[in-house]
């Protein structure tokens, strides 16, 4: 039986009799004995670390791993530099908590100053928070950042990930918002609709989850029109090729970072990233982080701005967060620092190139895609029968697109070679 | 501590300088600012809010607390000073000088005691 | 400390990818503005970050005693379980990932063996998360049954600021109720409180003073006498798993804190895992897509029509739930209460050896922690709780939580869990009486503690006065 209790038996009844017990179960003499487990619990027993790694490994095995994936929808494959894992493996970042104690937690402060200085320069907002827990969560707490009194209606596109619209409706149910899902007209979302009275906010992605790149400024103008803050959610790869969300014209600029560094993990650990114009600064849920000076005057960093926070503003305050993703924020900025400027505009080139690629090599075969609109890395054929097509490449080794209606959505990304492309049109033509 | 005689105050720890009959201006006092220690942003209400004498009209926060800021008053909020938005030591340094906000039509007046009222009051909250 | 963009040189760079190897195509429209994001080489980074470790201090480092946080030890199996290709490979909507549902499956079977549940949902991802969803699913009770006035959810003064935090947010009013002395439920304060308004209470059973409360059968009966229903918060569990069940205790729903209980480590602040458990009669309402089992084959099954939608993308933080899984497993039937009992006995140990000379918030047996107030000390010589906690800092342990629970004045909470030795707990007894020792030689050397970490006191005034958030580069 495993355990990572350090004491000896005799040092344990050391201890009890010193503190004036007489045995562990008189630990709990003030529990009522109605309360308290009459059998062990129905777990199996313990095990040593041996049997543990083999049943791990086991159900690791159960698992199937695709070395050729053209899947996004909402989760990306992104080649991950060894630095990143190696630095985010370092116990003292992973074994810390949340650094209330500045003097002895410089590091991982500084690491969330630097990371909220990279999430700016990505976006071009003004301020960062240290992270939420995904890109759905993200959006939910930016239509809360936006809620007043008398603005309770939040407008968003039918065309954010199903997840997060999911999320936004959810988080809008319990707050006792209204939702209006702007529908999609040619694979684009349609904002003919939109009405001020009331509206909160409008949320809007870029790319959207059919991975059309949309009028996002356009839609930015329609939000200001209407006395709404513009909440752009945006892949942070699309950031460096098409216009920031701040040359869009965002008030709020949230999104996934998995891609920056994350593996699929199925489905995580992920990280939902937030920034927002100066003059939304106090709006801002969860933890942030400050430049400021130590009682001599040296450089030093701590959590600031705490008054919004749960915990001294209580039911007032306009979130709950308290733990976030901060190893996760830390890996996306490891990862930035890795691919610097010109990796990430070349993997985010390289995306829309070969994407690009597929999608003429999958017309050339009479695969043709569902909307006319340019895309960043994602796109929707036709296909009558995904399943079918899907089923016959995962034969292959292959994990196919994402079934959508009427169709199947590919992505592709910098780690697919042109190789892992031409044979995947290969088995789709076979 | 300083309670200027010229200005009313509640038992809140606000202090009220009326401006005419009907128009006045709200702070808070040196014994609400010593309090509270170093003030590092006030929550300031929108200009035409309505102030309902006894409830939270906006709050001012310190490192580790936030405090709520009560109507003294009712009336019409006509203005804000918002140059504590990027001073907030100001309500430090010079309690009386420092306004949060004007009113106007200002009524529901009979809360406000004179200085050496309110003196007396503080004298029991710091016992 | 340089930041990563002073040591950034203009032209330097790892060499990550290879060219593109299709024709390079580009949007019509593109990104104005310059991308400043950092030019460094590998070794400027690797370099860089030891840096920062050096001035991080972890459970790794020593003594990590902050009281409601549970810091464990977190096992480095669980860690290379996590990194298994396997599962980090695996993507969230790929059908052929049975060993991410058996362990989900399975996990799921232990967590609601460990609190008396029925059902549990790995959705949210961390405890505040879990607090929402679990109230989502009162809320979503309510609205079923015909009884959308409940809206008040009733939480103890001595509450963590999230459960506030978290109905508010949920659209609830917070009824607060002073606790009693020993940070218990005034049971007669509750009633009165109780009534046709009345969602469900929220609670944590051992409370945040380290104790157990004993009236807890009576406290669920009159809540859900008054039609209400209860609300567990797990971050106090570690000291009563396998001793006793909060579903027993009668508690509807419940979250955990893998990151807590479960040894997950917390990552300077996530990522954590807040799984939602509750009774049958809530099942329906969970959040996400349930596993389901047939013929040993697991498939994610639809929400049902009555869920409340969803809290998170996908499945929830799936490999902090491999570590909390993997720690189980390692665990079993025996190590679970052996925790239990090993976190109660090094937390009263300690206790037992700081009682004579510290002041106790509450005497009596504590269960993993307890909650010293130093109120006599600072109104006797002028030294706080913060000045005695920056001074434990240069004896190269953590400071315990700080100022919490707010209903006790000077509060330092002390929690040293199950993973410290006899050795580590009498070393560190030793060092809060040196402590206590110097406060009183020598008051003003406390006042200026830590005096031998990276940075001395912080000026977090004119932090947040004047926020600056982020490094300031040129255009």
């Amino acid at each position: 039986m495993g355990s990572y209790v350090p004491s000896t038996r005799s040092q344990q009844e050391e201890m009890l009799r010193e503190a004036g017990f007489s045995s562990m179960e008189d630990l709990y003499r003030d529990i009522p004995d109605e309360l308290k487990l009459k059998a062990p619990l129905n777990l199996p027993d313990g095990k040593s670390e041996l049997e543990t790694d083999r049943i791990l490994k086991a159900l690791a095995k159960e698992n199937k791993e695709y070395l050729s994936i053209f899947r996004g929808a909402g989760a990306y494959r992104h080649y991950i530099p060894a630095i990143v894992q190696s630095v985010v493996n370092k116990e003292e970042f992973v074994t810390a908590y949340t650094p209330y104690q500045a003097e002895i937690s410089q590091g991982v402060l500084q690491s969330i100053f630097e990371y909220q200085t990279m999430i700016c320069e990505l976006t071009g907002m003004d301020v960062a928070n240290a992270s939420v827990y995904d890109g759905a969560v993200a959006a939910a707490e930016a239509a809360s950042m936006c809620r007043t009194p008398k603005k309770k209606k939040v407008y968003i596109s039918a065309g954010v990930h199903p997840d997060t619209l999911q999320v936004v409706k959810t988080y809008c149910w319990a707050a006792q918002d209204e939702v209006v899902v702007l529908p999609l007209k040619d694979g684009k979302t349609d904002f003919s609709s939109v009405e001020a009275e009331g509206a909160s906010c409008l949320i809007l992605q870029q790319p959207n989850y059919l991975g059309i790149i949309e009028d996002a400024r356009a839609a930015g103008e329609c939000a200001h029109a209407n006395g709404m803050t513009f909440v752009l959610s945006m892949d942070p790869f699309a950031m460096c090729l098409l216009p920031s969300p701040a040359e869009y014209g965002a008030d709020i600029a949230i999104g996934e970072g998995q891609p920056l560094g994350m593996p699929l993990s199925y489905g995580g650990p992920y990280l939902g990233f937030m920034a927002a114009t100066s003059k939304m600064m106090r709006k801002l849920p969860g933890r942030i982080v400050g430049e400021t000076t130590d009682a001599e005057g040296n450089k030093a960093y701590v959590l600031t701005l705490q008054a919004r926070e749960q915990h001294i503003r209580r039911e007032k305050a306009s979130s709950n967060i308290c733990s976030n993703e901060a190893l996760c924020a830390m890996t996306a900025s490891v990862y930035l620092a890795a691919m610097g400027p010109d990796g990430m505009q070349e993997a985010a080139r390289q995306c829309y190139s070969k994407s690009h690629y597929l999608a003429q090599q999958f017309e050339r075969i009479g695969l043709k895609r569902m909307y006319e609109a340019d895309f960043f890395q994602e796109f929707v054929t036709v296909c009558d029968n995904p399943q079918e097509l899907l089923k016959k490449l995962d034969a292959k080794g292959i994990l196919g697109g994402m079934p959508v209606e009427g169709g199947i959505l590919w992505c592709v990304t910098e780690a697919n070679t042109k190789e892992e492309i031409d044979a995947l049109v290969k088995e789709v033509s076979a | 501590m300083k309670t200027p005689v010229e200005l009313k105050y509640v038992k809140t720890h606000e202090w009220v300088r009326f401006t005419s009959d009907t128009e006045c201006e709200v702070g808070l006092s040196d014994f609400a600012q010593d309090a509270l220690g170093d003030l590092v942003f006030v929550n300031l209400p929108e200009v035409d809010a309505e102030a309902v004498k006894g409830e939270t009209i906006c709050d001012v926060e310190s490192v580790k607390a936030v405090s709520d800021v009560y109507a003294p008053v009712s009336g019409t909020v006509t203005e804000i000073n918002e140059e504590l938005l990027d001073a907030p030591e100001k309500i430090n340094e010079d309690p009386y000088g420092a306004w949060l906000f004007r009113l106007s039509d200002v009524h529901d007046t009979e809360d406000l005691v004179d200085a050496e009222t309110y003196e007396k009051i503080c004298a029991e909250e710091g016992n | 400390m340089k930041t990563l963009f002073d040591r950034s040189v203009a032209g330097r760079h790892c060499s990550i990818l290879p060219p593109c190897d299709v024709d390079v195509q580009t949007p019509s429209e593109t990104r104005q503005k310059a991308l400043h994001l950092p030019e460094l080489s590998e070794t400027d980074i690797s370099r860089h970050y030891t840096e920062l470790a050096k001035q991080t201090f972890g459970v790794n480092d020593g003594f990590y005693p902050l009281g409601s946080c549970t810091m464990k030890y977190n096992p480095k199996i669980n860690e290379r379980a996590a990194a298994l290709d396997g599962f980090a490979n695996i993507h969230p909507t790929q059908d052929h990932a049975q060993g991410c549902l058996r362990l989900l499956h399975t996990a799921e079977q232990y967590l609601c063996e460990i609190t008396g549940m029925n059902a549990m949902t790995f959705q949210p991802a961390a405890g505040a998360h879990g607090e929402l969803t679990g109230l989502m699913l009162i809320k979503r009770y309510h609205e079923q049954n015909g009884h959308p006035e409940r809206t008040k959810i009733i939480v103890p003064d001595s509450a963590h600021g999230t459960n506030p935090a978290s109905s508010a947010m949920c659209g609830f009013t917070v009824v607060n109720i002073p606790s009693a002395e020993d940070g218990c439920v005034d049971l007669e304060k509750l009633r009165e409180v109780c009534g046709e308004d009345t969602a469900g209470l929220m609670l944590t059973n051992p409370n945040t003073l380290g104790i157990f409360d004993r009236n807890i059968h009576e406290i669920t009966e009159i809540v859900h006498a008054a039609g209400g229903l209860c609300y567990y918060d797990g971050a106090n569990l570690n000291p009563v798993m396998g001793i006793v069940r909060p579903g027993d205790m009668g508690f509807d729903c419940i979250h955990l804190n893998l990151h807590k209980s479960f040894s997950t480590p917390h990552g300077g602040g996530g990522p954590g895992s807040g799984p939602v458990g509750c009774k049958a009669f809530l099942e329906p309402y969970l959040p996400g897509e349930r596993i389901v089992e047939q013929d040993g084959a697991y498939a994610w099954q639809k929400r049902s029509e009555e869920s409340i939608g969803a809290v998170r993308s996908f499945h929830g933080n799936f490999l902090v739930v491999v570590k909390a899984f993997t720690y189980l497993t390692t665990l079993g039937k025996q190590g679970v209460p052996e925790v239990a009992m090993n976190s109660v006995l090094n937390a009263n140990y300690l206790k037992h050896k700081l009682e004579d000379t510290y002041e106790l918030a509450h005497k009596g047996i504590c269960m993993h922690e307890f909650v010293l107030t130093l109120e006599g000390l600072k109104k006797e010589i002028g030294v706080s709780a913060m000045d005695v906690a920056k001074a434990l800092q240069d004896y190269g342990i953590h400071p315990p939580t700080m100022y919490f629970p707010l209903n006790v004045h000077e509060a330092l909470m002390v929690e040293p869990t199950e993973t410290e030795s006899k050795e580590t707990l009498d070393h560190v007894a030793e060092i809060f009486l040196d402590v206590w020792k110097k406060a009183h030689e020598d008051p003003e050397y406390l006042h200026g503690a830590p005096h031998h970490s990276p940075i001395k006191r912080p000026d977090e005034v004119k932090a947040a006065r004047h926020p600056v958030l982020r490094i300031p580069l040129d255009d």
